[in-house]
């Protein structure tokens, strides 16, 4: 590990000044950072520790509710309202890593988490994430868990986090502190970016930003599932998955809010596959044509062609077990 | 400045990059929580930190001020090993043994995540206290890898334990 200064947080505004000058970073959990320090993939010259600062707290905010950036995901799916209302984040969250890592995880630098290419984690490859412009060595070489859907000419990399996928499905509100201390709201769904000519930015954070809270909307119910489908059975990232809230009335679908992990740079939402069954009798048809639609720019990389398949597939398994119908 | 471990109160290392895995063995001299992967894969380092598990190849030492960690040796004691410490041995929970510390650490604290009535990825009711059955406890369990494949039992020992428990 390269050496840094290590800085306790003290007050949001002083954070957000020391994490504007350069080389500095934000440590929440460390999971994800310190693994990557350890491999010399990230080299901060400054870690600011975000621990000490109060966002940590779990609370009912108007209809919704509002996590804090420092919850940590055990906090989240234990969280009584989480399980009864929001039982899709609980799942896709006890879907990732384990009991040990999810208790250091926090919110916020699980949705800032980075791609597990290794190409990117081993620096003696090429990497336009890592590297900008040293090239990719995953087009050229073996991409078995990289993107089919979104990729660039630059970076195939996927997003490879769960619980992000929930709070996609789910339209979550992320709010960020700037470093000028001005406070701004956006969609989650537009938070995380496609790698296009840019693949070395991940999300669209900026210099000083500090991730503060996510807020989730009024519980709107109906059959919430998380289906995620991996290598072994537990302790695994994603091959693909799937988060699906689904309502029904008088056999037909009245919402169909579905997000999909590790196809691509960010989770995938694609507001078109579920207006098109909105309406619709659930039916395997049906489903073959809404992964038709979700799928209809898909492309393969050699190794990871196999997923183009397996996202219709997950697709239909979470909606038959949603809807009853028999697959 | 200081992190305490098994009661006792240690000053924070000057070097930010010492990980708490480095501090524990190497500072503490405490070299019952083991190094497997260094990259949050194995388990084998798995210590409680404030109740909780953790990685502690994972985590920065000086990012503990004040916390309270507990490794194997704050178990139990050859003379007085702790419940999970003892079934470990009646049922064989291993072979090297590098896996069982960080096994012991994690099976402690998941018993007490059980009596909290936190789910787990197995639950199949996430509203419902969950029971503690075996399929509960691979997945509970999974962050703790063993090479010598003891799990069948580590199963038998956890299920042993959590039995008089419950
Ligand atoms: C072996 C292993 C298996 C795993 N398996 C899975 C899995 O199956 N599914 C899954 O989803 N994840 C998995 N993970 C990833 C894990 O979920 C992440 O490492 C974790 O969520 C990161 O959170 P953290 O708080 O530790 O982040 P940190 O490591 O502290 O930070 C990560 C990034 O977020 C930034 N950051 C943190 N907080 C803020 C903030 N408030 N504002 C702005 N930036 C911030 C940091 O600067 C850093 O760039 C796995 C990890 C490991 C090591
Ligand atoms: S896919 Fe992206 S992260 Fe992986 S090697 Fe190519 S540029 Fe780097
Ligand atoms: S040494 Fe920490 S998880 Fe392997
Ligand atoms: S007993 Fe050898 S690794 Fe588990």
């Amino acid at each position: 590990m390269k050496p840094f200064d290590y800085i306790r947080a003290d007050g949001l505004d002083l954070a957000a000044q020391q994490l504007s000058h350069n080389g500095a970073m934000a440590i929440a959990g460390g999971t994800n950072l310190i693994d990557l320090m350890k491999l010399q993939v990230e080299t901060p010259a400054a870690l600011i520790d975000l621990n000490p600062l109060p966002m940590n707290q779990i609370a009912n905010e108007g209809d919704g509710l509002r996590i804090g950036a420092l919850a940590s995901n055990t906090a989240i799916a234990n969280h009584a309202k989480v399980r009864a209302d929001y039982p899709v984040l609980a799942k896709a969250i006890l879907a990732g890593a384990t009991q040990q890592l999810r208790n250091k995880a926090t919110m916020a630098g699980n949705l800032c988490q980075r791609t597990r290419c290794y190409y990117f984690t081993n620096i003696d490859q090429p990497c336009n994430k890592r590297e900008p412009g040293s090239g990719c060595g995953a087009i050229e070489g073996i991409a078995k868990l990289h993107g089919v859907l979104g990729t660039s000419n630059q970076c195939i990399a996927t997003y490879p986090g769960d619980m992000a996928v929930a709070l996609y499905a789910l339209d979550a509100q992320i709010e960020i502190s700037g470093n000028d201390g001005a406070a701004r709201t956006m969609p989650l769904r537009e938070f995380h970016r496609l790698p296009g000519e840019t693949p070395h930015i991940d999300n669209n954070l900026d210099a000083g930003d500090i991730i503060t809270g996510v807020t989730l909307p009024a519980p709107v119910g109906g059959t919430q599932a998380y289906r995620k489908v991996r290598e072994r059975s537990s302790y695994a990232f994603a091959l693909c998955s799937v988060a699906a809230v689904i309502a029904m009335a008088d056999g037909r679908f009245t919402r169909a809010d579905l997000a999909f992990g590790a196809l691509a740079h960010k989770p995938w939402y694609d507001h078109r596959v579920g207006e098109m069954l909105i309406g619709e009798k659930p039916s395997l048809a049906l489903f073959d044509k809404a992964a038709d639609l979700l799928l209809e720019d898909a492309r393969g990389f050699g190794a990871n062609d196999f997923k183009i398949p397996l996202a219709r597939r997950t697709l239909a398994a979470t909606l038959c077990e949603a809807t009853g119908v028999e697959a | 400045m200081a992190l305490n471990i098994n009661g006792n109160s240690f000053d924070l290392p000057n070097d930010p990059r010492t990980s708490l895995l480095d501090f524990i063995r190497r500072e503490a001299g405490l070299t019952g929580s083991k190094k497997g992967c260094d990259h949050g894969q194995c388990g084998a380092c798995t210590v409680i930190v404030n109740g909780e598990r953790i990685n502690s190849c994972l985590t920065l030492a000086v990012m503990h001020d004040g916390c309270s960690v507990t490794t194997i040796e704050g178990l139990g004691t050859l003379a007085e090993p702790s419940a999970l410490q003892k079934a470990f041995v009646d049922h064989d929970g291993y072979q090297c043994g590098y896996c069982t510390p960080g096994q012991i650490c994690s099976a402690t604290a998941m018993l007490d995540e059980i009596k909290a009535g936190m789910p787990s990825d197995a639950t199949d009711d996430i509203t419902a206290a969950p029971t503690l059955t075996d399929e509960e406890i691979r997945e509970r369990m999974s962050g703790n890898l063993c090479r010598c494949g003891a799990y069948p039992n580590i199963v038998a020992a956890i299920r042993e334990v959590a039995g008089e428990a419950t």
